[in-house]
């Protein structure tokens, strides 16, 4: 919401500087997005009265001006545009002035003469032609400044004079005197000539760039000047004939007024940020309240009044049914006759384009001006339209048709509201009119249209149909549905103001529903026990009327004002209170009470744990979408996953790479892990705990599992790297029995040679291996890349007791080296068990240490070598013990997996 | 034999003096006190002496034995003293030659940012809790007093699972709230971060999926003053004492009344700059008093029981906390970047 603070001065005088009041209205509750100053850049441009001109010596474009610029002296400035007369009144840049953009302008010499400043177009003062319609300016070809584009060939003779022919109807003709005719338009006379010799001919003209002896192509057929469209001519051939020039004031003003105050310019306009509880504030009118009461000062509020005496009967001439009275709440109308569609005054232009609205003629402007001031949309139709006279608030039928004023055909359905007459829809209720009914510049009689519809309804079509408006973006907050009168009169007020029509006597108004005032106790103690303050009843009170709240008969009951809605018990007028005692005011204090017991669940230590072993292990956390492309399946290798659906799918996704929830948060690995590839970064270890969410859940909903995920790449990473991160973690935990399990029909996401899933005790917590060389290809990957995958709850489950002390051994220990002879099938982990199978109790430690091949061993077999540690917690061993030990040992090798001593 | 004694002292301990190896300083022991050594030859002439001069001769010849030993020992300990600081002269290293420090992983920056949340609740009473991310339309918004046509409920602004809109993404960690009140005995002071959704195109400060915490406490007695104070005290921890903070009316439909907090701009100290937008201030949360509404729909007596709640956007303060310039980098998760922190 923009707010002109020119505009809002009419109600509330408000001196603040822009800082200071967009200050004051943040903190008392209407957030201040930022401020505008219109004529920030500009300084020290004037209004100038052009005394004379001379065409500049050394040019033969540029003019030398003289201009009265209400100073004693006048002042001479150089200028090469060509739309400028003399009498005419101009904006003149002085030296030393600004311009928007920064452009300083200074005194300087142009070719030898000196120029004391500049004269402004438009778009120099940072305006253009919405502003200003009659600053556009049309330039006739004038053939004196004809330059052809091949010089040897020049379509116009450089030596070409009054009466020589050009082309069809088109002569030449010279110009022997321009003034102006009014309303921008010039009388023109020219210099011809006819068979019977010369002869002069005065036409009227738009073109602004005629000036005594130019030469101009005449088309006496039509009685015109021709401009360089008209010559089918390249704007290069006609350099200096541009459809550009000085912005030529048709304002009421003299020289040496300051520019800014002509053009409205002067105005500071405050962006607001507006929460939807509060549409009143939409309006100039809502924000004024807001700032009387923030800087605590008077309100002047006018009642609008109509003269009326229009000729006609109202109900003669309309009628307005409602037969929806729960969609329209209220329907209020007026009529105006003899309408004369023009431009609007400049003060309203000026206020519409300072609250962003565009200017259109008269009666618009008047039904947008209203909707800004009071925040009541307003809508005005042409009434020979309105066939049979009647207006009619009715349901659409389904797949009725409208073209919408901005000329799109819409289909509606019988959820939407429609404006008709006895035949047609003529509008759409609340959001936009319709092409049919457009005030255009030959309308005549006038119906104003101030209604009250139900919010949803408006909401719903808006939404539907893709077209949200000003006005429907007011209707769906809810609007106060006493304010459709005072903004129909308003509107037939400014009709008088502006002479733009004769409004009839008397109002239709339909008030199918009679709002009743809210009446609220005000409770001082329990406003003040819910902020923690001591504010006392009489300010209460007072915040509370300059609010608009009245006091009732009954004492400590106050009578909402009709224009908030959104106040309907203590908590709300505690509110109030607290926006006007100042939020920042409110004391500070710490909580009080029962103690909490605060802390953190074992799940959420869990999580802990594991992301600190995750990062020591050398790790680092990612965060990933939770929504993937469904596509993901295929390129990890499970496309009947993708073919059973079995996933949460969002309805209205973004894009369909973030349709639907993850089940797995693997791909989401594997494209972080491919992104970083792509950069080039070596050796990366990442990990992710985040959730996957299956079907199954409670009411509906999901079930969120949380996984624990790692990834990794690098130069030299292999399995075991990766299993060690792994074993770590599960170490971490004391987590017992754990073990790993390859050669299984696993995930085809993986490698399947180099894929295991991981155990602890009887509970498959997870798996992890090589990503398959084409999946890693799928995401753009030709690395080796490693995954672990394991499961949040199960690591919960399996996660061991917390530490018990142990006594060190007293004993020592004695150590023994085997290596054994196996087939190459026979796993490690598999000759691991049977070491501590065939250990007869002393056996503390097994670790591998070598694995061979080759020399010494046949082929199809491995040796590989074990480090024993034995150890009694009773006595010192002696090697026959250990020996023992070591022989029961061998003979499990041997029995269980074939496996001799080498 | 006097003189010999005294000859081969001054002899000996000249020798032992100017020794330099500890093979030459073993030569020269042998040499005089060996089994064939000059002073043993001396000593083995003792029996010749009549029995008037052997006591004197022969405590003599121990002061000399005596000194001899002496001077061996002294010049044994100089040798070792020299040996060792000639092998630490060659031990010397070049120590700016690269630590070989073992690669640490990193928390991702924002879940460092939500660590040091956490443990200032978790320190003033709060349990934290965790909740479904697809969640039903009915807790994200009706338990919340944001009824049927609240903006935030369109499909343009929350992704739904079905055509009826009764499940969707959580749009807000907000319903943590309901469900805490469901579920929890009085009184409750709890945080929950988590993952929302909304629907935003990604860009520099917006993303569809982001992170929130929020917070609550229903107790009795319970004032807008308690907010203040309590979220002071959370700016004070994240951003640094004396950490000036603002309170600005605004509008939730599950608190009333509503507000935002500000932090003055660090960087311009509120005097206004481009990195707040010239306001001198920049919004950190929306809190409030929890709207009677809610708490009545939870079956909470609001003229028994009070309390206020608060929701903050976890990217925005990891963003302010590490000053990272761009959201995508949080979710681009380019080592480069998480290592940094």
């Amino acid at each position: 919401m923009n707010l002109s603070r020119k505009w809002l001065n009419e109600f509330v005088e408000i001196n603040a500087g822009d800082r200071e009041f967009a200050e004051a209205m943040t903190l008392s509750g209407s957030k201040v997005e930022l401020t505008h100053d219109m004529g920030e850049e500009i300084s020290n441009v004037v209004v100038g009265r052009i005394l004379s001109m001379e065409r500049h010596e050394n040019s033969d474009h540029m003019w030398v001006c003289q201009l009265d610029v209400g100073k004693d002296e006048p002042v001479q400035i150089v200028t090469g545009a060509w739309n400028i007369h003399e009498g005419d009144l101009v904006p003149v840049a002085l030296h030393k002035s600004t311009l928007p953009g920064g452009k300083k302008i200074e005194k300087g010499k142009l070719r030898g003469v000196l120029s004391n400043g500049m004269l402004c177009s438009l778009k120099e003062l940072g305006l253009d032609e919405r502003d200003f319609p009659y600053g556009v300016i049309t330039a006739a070809a004038l053939l004196n400044d004809y330059h052809p584009i091949d010089p040897d060939k020049p379509s116009i003779p450089a030596d070409i004079k009054p009466g020589d022919k050009m082309f069809g109807s088109v002569e030449c003709a010279g110009v022997a005197n321009v003034s102006p005719s009014g309303e921008g338009k010039w009388e023109c006379t020219l210099i011809r000539t006819e068979d019977d010799g010369p002869c002069a001919t005065t036409l009227v003209t738009d073109c602004q760039n005629l000036h005594k002896w130019d030469l101009v192509a005449y088309n006496t057929k039509t009685n015109t000047i021709c401009t360089l469209a008209d010559l089918r001519a390249e704007q290069k051939e006609f350099p200096n004939c541009i459809p550009d020039g000085i912005f030529v004031l048709q304002e009421n003003c003299k020289p040496g007024d300051d520019i800014k105050t002509v053009t409205g310019l002067d105005d500071h306009v405050v962006e607001f940020e507006i929460t939807p509880n509060r549409p009143d504030c939409l309006s100039v009118i809502g924000l004024a309240r807001e700032a009387a009461a923030t800087f605590d000062r008077p309100c002047r509020f006018h009642q609008p009044e109509v003269k009326g005496g229009g000729e006609g009967v109202l109900p003669e001439l309309l009628d307005v049914e409602t037969p929806d009275p729960e969609l329209c709440p209220r329907y209020t109308a007026r009529m105006v006759r003899n309408v004369k569609i023009g431009p609007s005054p400049k003060w309203m232009r000026e206020r519409l384009r300072a609250m962003g609205v565009r200017p259109i003629n008269n009666i618009v402007d008047i039904t947008n001006y209203v909707m800004l001031e009071y925040g009541q949309p307003m809508h005005a139709f042409d009434y020979r339209y309105v066939k049979g006279g009647k207006i009619v608030v009715r349901r659409a039928q389904d797949g009725e048709e409208l073209t919408t004023l901005d000329g799109n055909v819409r289909k509606l359905t019988s959820n939407m509201l429609v404006i008709a007459d006895d035949t047609r829809a003529v509008g759409l209720a609340g959001i936009m009119g319709g092409l049919n009914s457009e005030i255009v510049e030959d309308t005549v009689d006038v119906v104003f249209e101030s209604a009250n519809f139900d919010g949803t309804t408006i909401r719903k079509t808006a939404l539907a149909l893709g077209m949200r408006t000003e006005a429907s973006a007011k209707f769906e907050k809810g609007l106060d549905i006493l304010n459709t009168l005072p903004a129909v009169n308003r509107a037939c007020e400014l009709v008088e103001l502006l002479g733009a029509g004769e409004v009839l006597d008397g109002v239709i108004d339909i008030l199918n529903y009679v709002p009743q005032p809210t009446l609220l106790k005000v409770e001082p103690d329990k406003i003040n026990a819910l902020l923690g303050t001591d504010v006392s009843e009489n300010v209460m009170y007072t915040i509370l009327q300059k609010l608009g709240f009245e006091t009732t008969k009954e004492r400590g009951v106050v009578k909402v004002p009709s224009w908030r809605g959104d106040v309907k018990e203590m908590a709300d007028l505690a509110e109030e209170v607290a926006r006007f005692y100042g939020y920042n005011n409110i004391p500070t204090t710490l909580m009080r009470g029962q103690t909490t017991l605060g802390g953190y669940s074992p799940e959420q230590k869990l999580e802990q744990k594991l992301g600190a072993v995750c990062r020591s292990c050398g790790y680092d956390e990612i965060i990933t979408y939770s929504f993937i492309s469904p596509t993901w399946y295929d390129k990890i290798g499970w496309p009947e996953a993708h073919a059973k659906q079995e996933f949460f799918k969002i309805m209205n996704p973004l894009g369909e790479d973030t349709s639907i929830m993850r089940t797995t948060t693997l791909p989401s690995m594997l494209d972080i892990l491919a992104r970083n590839y792509s950069y080039r970064n070596k050796d990366v270890r990442l990990y992710e705990l985040g959730r996957v969410y299956l079907p199954g859940g409670e009411d509906g909903l999901a079930d969120e599992k949380k996984v624990l995920t790692l990834g990794a790449y690098g130069e030299g990473f292999d399995f075991c790297d990766l299993k060690g991160a792994v074993e770590a973690i599960l170490k971490e935990i004391r987590a017992e029995e754990v073990w790993f399990e390859g050669w299984r029909i696993g995930d085809d996401a993986y490698h399947p040679g180099r894929f295991a899933t991981v155990w602890v005790g009887g509970v498959e917590v997870g798996h992890m291996g090589q990503i398959h060389p084409n999946v890693a290809r799928n995401f753009g990957v030709d690395a080796e890349l490693y995954c672990a995958e394991l499961d949040f709850d199960k690591l919960f489950q399996v996660r061991g007791a917390d530490p018990e002390y142990v006594p060190l051994p007293k004993f020592p220990s004695v150590t023994r080296d085997i290596a054994v002879v196996c087939r190459e099938a026979v796993t490690v982990g598999a000759l691991e068990k049977a070491i501590r199978k065939g250990a007869k109790g002393l056996l503390k430690e097994v670790s591998l240490f070598d694995i061979y091949r080759g020399k010494g061993v046949d082929e199809g077999k491995k040796s590989v070598a074990f480090s024993l540690v034995l150890r009694a917690d009773d006595r010192s061993l002696t090697s026959e013990e250990a020996d023992e030990d070591v022989k029961a040992i061998l003979e499990a090798l041997e029995k269980d997996c074939g496996a001799k001593l080498r | 034999m006097k003189e010999q004694l005294a000859k081969i002292k001054s002899e000996a301990l000249a020798a032992f003096g100017a020794v330099t190896s500890p093979a030459a300083l073993d030569e020269l022991r042998v040499r005089y006190l060996g089994k064939k050594g000059e002073l043993t030859a001396v000593l083995k002439q003792m029996g010749k002496l009549s029995a008037e001069e052997r006591p004197a001769m022969g405590a003599l010849a121990n002061e000399v034995r005596s000194a001899l030993e002496e001077a061996i020992e002294t010049a044994s300990q100089k040798l070792e003293a020299e040996a060792l600081e000639e092998r630490l002269k060659a031990e010397a290293i070049d120590v700016t030659v690269p630590g070989k420090a073992p690669k640490l992983g990193r928390e991702h920056p924002m879940y460092s940012a939500l660590d040091e949340i956490k443990d200032i609740f978790v320190g003033m009473g709060f349990t934290v809790l965790d909740g479904p991310e697809i969640e039903l339309a009915e807790l994200n918004f009706d338990r919340l007093n944001a009824e049927e046509g609240h903006p935030s409920r369109d499909w343009s602004d929350t992704f739904y699972f079905d055509e009826d809109s009764r499940v969707m993404l959580r749009s807000q960690t907000s319903p943590m709230q309901v469900r805490a009140m469901d579920s929890r005995q009085l009184p409750i002071r709890i945080i929950a971060p988590g993952r929302v959704y909304r629907k935003d195109e990604v860009d520099a400060t917006h993303s569809p999926m982001f992170h929130q915490v929020e917070g609550m406490v229903i107790d009795k007695n319970v004032t807008m003053a308690d907010l203040k104070g309590t979220l002071n005290l959370l700016a004070e921890e994240l951003f640094g004492k004396g950490t000036v903070t603002r309170f600005r009316p605004h509008h939730f439909p599950f608190t009333e009344p509503s507000c935002e907090m500000d932090v003055q701009c660090h960087k311009c100290g509120g005097a206004g700059c481009p990195t707040c937008k010239g306001e001198g201030w920049i919004e950190l949360l929306g809190a409030g008093m929890i709207h009677p509404n809610v708490l009545r729909m939870a079956n909470i007596d609001p003229e028994e029981w009070s309390g206020w709640a608060f929701g903050m956007g976890l990217e925005r303060t990891a963003m302010r906390r590490f000053k990272i310039a761009d959201l995508r980098l949080i979710f681009e998760n380019d080592v480069r970047f998480l290592e940094q922190f």
